[in-house]
């Protein structure tokens, strides 16, 4: 018997523990991410504390007058950076999305789990799939010259309708850039990640069960509202989850349709506003005036909490996706 | 009593399957009506000398945006394919259980990083740390972060549905792993892992927010130098051409996403040929 020669049993190792290194490669960028943008964080994380959270007005001081020193850390005269506007900004833009896009998601994914098949299918998948593979940058675009005029001229005033029971839809709708656009932009980029992920547990659904439905004597539609739903509740809800973490963390189409309000807390859905990852995009540019370079760690510290927010968001949503599909795998086998 | 239920139980499923399917025209139309304007607006205003003359005020052409597009491709993939390639080898080949799932997961939590923050670190780490300025090199390793995760779980997947009998049948013959990997186990999962890079150049075409604060932005077509110099790319052009307030800078902006569409929609086409060769064959 030929003996495996110690040169290929080298290189067997040498192969080893290179791919083992270039495996290591996406945790060692995620470490270094999270350590350089909290390192960065910590001179504004000592001069804001938990004001940073609260506070509503983000000036960067007075950029010719005398440095201030408080808490260490010295900074031009007069300035506070407030997150809370980006925070809110953020959260109220993405749980739009999720209202909006949530129910459509959920639809679609039914329509292409269970009332098309062959070619149509596959045609109509690809087509989702194809949303989901254009550029925020395009989506933006549009947002631009379409969206927001057809909010501003045709949407809004139909909303404001609502305005005397929802105070919150009051007018006036202005130019159509705003929270409202925001939010539907984001809908649109998040409905092919839940519907994707929601036609497959769907289709995970054993077929077994439906049959039961259907000799108890429901109705298609019964079948799936009380036996498909329920059964991919928990897949479902990580589906959101993943949706939310992706409609927070946007920037490009949300920097290009939200109007790019700043220290304005929004006081109804047309209102402008800016969110934390388009305002870092935005202000990186007047930032690099200040000589102290506060307001760089100041975005830093930006960035850190839309980081730590998306990453919550998304521990849960694999974990929930996961225990989902655990659920539904031992379902099939059953 | 009994008829009445029937009859809302019946009118309830259909208004239920009309939602449905207003639902789905909804998103479809969405789709349609957003390639429809690009393309419209971009075979109106899109001119073939665009790709050979360089931005300049206003307005000009794409042909630094698209060589400084091109480069950033160029080198992010150049690192993050062999780091995504073997690193998925490692995960579906040599790694525990353990080690792979822990792997997975904290890939997938690099991919849910939004982009801007990855930009973010770039700039604070790349940019200004190590002193290397807007520059092709910290784009390209910004869009590198963007990108290995997509092409690592491609080429992990891909691997994976290789039937374990054929590595059973490599080892036997005395190959050891290396071997059976690179002679035997590839060759399956070849077209999986090429969609997995297709599809991480796709989305690295489209990014914006990892680029702003790294790449820069520079007129002049890009120089082959690593650091110290600004790189253009077509997303800027989308972006800020179009809060300017002249038509023809819109065009520029339309023109500039209108070339990305139909580059995005090739390469998803390709995937799409590449998909159905390999069902075709098993």
């Amino acid at each position: 018997m030929r003996k495996v020669s110690s040169a290929s049993k080298t290189a067997d190792k040498v192969f080893r523990v290179a791919t083992g290194l270039c495996a290591s490669s996406p945790v060692l960028f995620l470490v270094a991410i999270g350590i350089v943008v909290f390192i960065e964080s910590v001179p504004s994380i000592k001069f804001m504390g938990w004001h940073f959270l609260t506070g509503t007005q983000w000036n960067l001081g007075d950029m010719y007058g005398n440095l201030e020193v408080k808490n260490g850390v010295s900074a031009p005269a007069g300035a506070t950076y407030g997150a809370l506007p980006y925070i809110v900004g953020t959260l109220a833009s993405s749980v739009i999305a999720l209202l909006i896009a949530v129910p459509v998601a959920i639809f679609t994914a039914i329509i292409l789990a269970y009332r098309v098949r062959g070619p149509v299918k596959t045609v109509l998948s690809i087509l989702v799939e194809l949303l989901a593979g254009i550029p925020s940058v395009v989506f933006g675009l549009w947002g631009v010259i379409v969206l927001a005029p057809w909010v501003a001229q045709f949407f809004g005033p139909l909303l404001t309708h609502l305005g005397v029971v929802i105070p919150f839809f009051r007018g006036p709708v202005g130019t159509g850039m705003g929270l409202l656009s925001s939010g539907l932009i984001l809908a649109l980029m998040i409905v092919p990640i839940i519907t994707a992920t929601t036609r497959d547990l769907l289709e995970q659904v054993p077929i077994l069960y439906r049959e039961g439905g259907i000799g108890l004597g429901m109705t298609n539609w019964e079948v799936v509202r009380k036996i498909c739903l329920p059964y991919v509740k928990d897949g479902l809800i990580g589906a959101v989850a993943l949706g939310w973490g992706r409609a927070m963390g946007e920037t490009m189409a949300v920097l290009m349709v939200s109007g790019s309000a700043i220290n304005y807390l929004p006081h109804s859905i047309f209102s402008p506003i800016s969110t934390m990852a388009a305002v870092i995009a935005d202000q990186l540019d007047s930032a690099l005036t200040d000589a102290t370079h506060l307001a760089v760690h100041a975005l830093a510290e930006l960035a850190l909490v839309l980081m730590l927010l998306t990453l919550i968001t998304n521990f849960l949503a694999r974990w929930l996706v996961h225990r989902g599909g655990q659920r539904v795998r031992s379902g099939v086998r059953a | 009593m009994m008829k009445q239920r029937r009859k809302r139980r019946k009118v309830g499923g259909c208004i239920g399957w009309t939602v449905a399917w207003l639902a789905a025209a909804l998103v479809l139309f969405s789709l349609a009506d957003m390639v429809y304007t690009i393309l419209w607006n971009g075979i109106k205003s899109f001119r073939i000398s665009m790709l050979f003359t360089i931005t300049s005020g206003n307005a000009g052409g794409l042909e630094n945006a698209i060589l400084g597009t091109l480069y950033l491709i160029v080198l992010s993939i150049i690192i993050a394919a062999p780091l995504g390639i073997l690193g998925g080898i490692y995960v579906s080949e040599f790694a525990s259980s353990r080690i792979a799932g822990v792997i997975r997961f904290l890939t997938e939590v690099l991919s849910g990083v939004p982009s801007i923050v990855i930009g973010y670190f770039g700039y604070l780490f790349m940019v200004l740390r190590w002193g290397w300025g807007f520059s092709a090199l910290a784009g390209g390793i910004a869009l590198t972060i963007i990108m290995l995760p997509y092409i690592l779980r491609t080429t992990e997947s891909s691997l994976m549905q290789v039937p374990m009998a054929q590595r059973e049948a490599a080892w036997g013959l005395g190959m050891t792993r290396f071997q059976a990997v690179t002679k035997v186990i590839w060759r399956p999962a070849a077209g999986g892992i090429a969609t997995g890079v297709l599809l991480a150049v796709a989305i690295g075409l489209g990014e914006t927010a990892p680029l702003l604060y790294t790449a820069g932005w520079s007129t002049y077509n890009p120089s082959l130098a690593l650091t110290h110099h600004q790189i253009g790319y077509l997303t800027y052009i989308v972006w800020s051409y179009i809060d300017m307030p002249y038509t023809e800078s819109h065009a520029l902006a339309y023109s500039a996403a209108f070339v990305l569409l139909m580059v995005i929609l090739f390469i998803h086409l390709v995937v799409r040929a590449i998909v159905q060769r390999t069902m075709v064959k098993h």
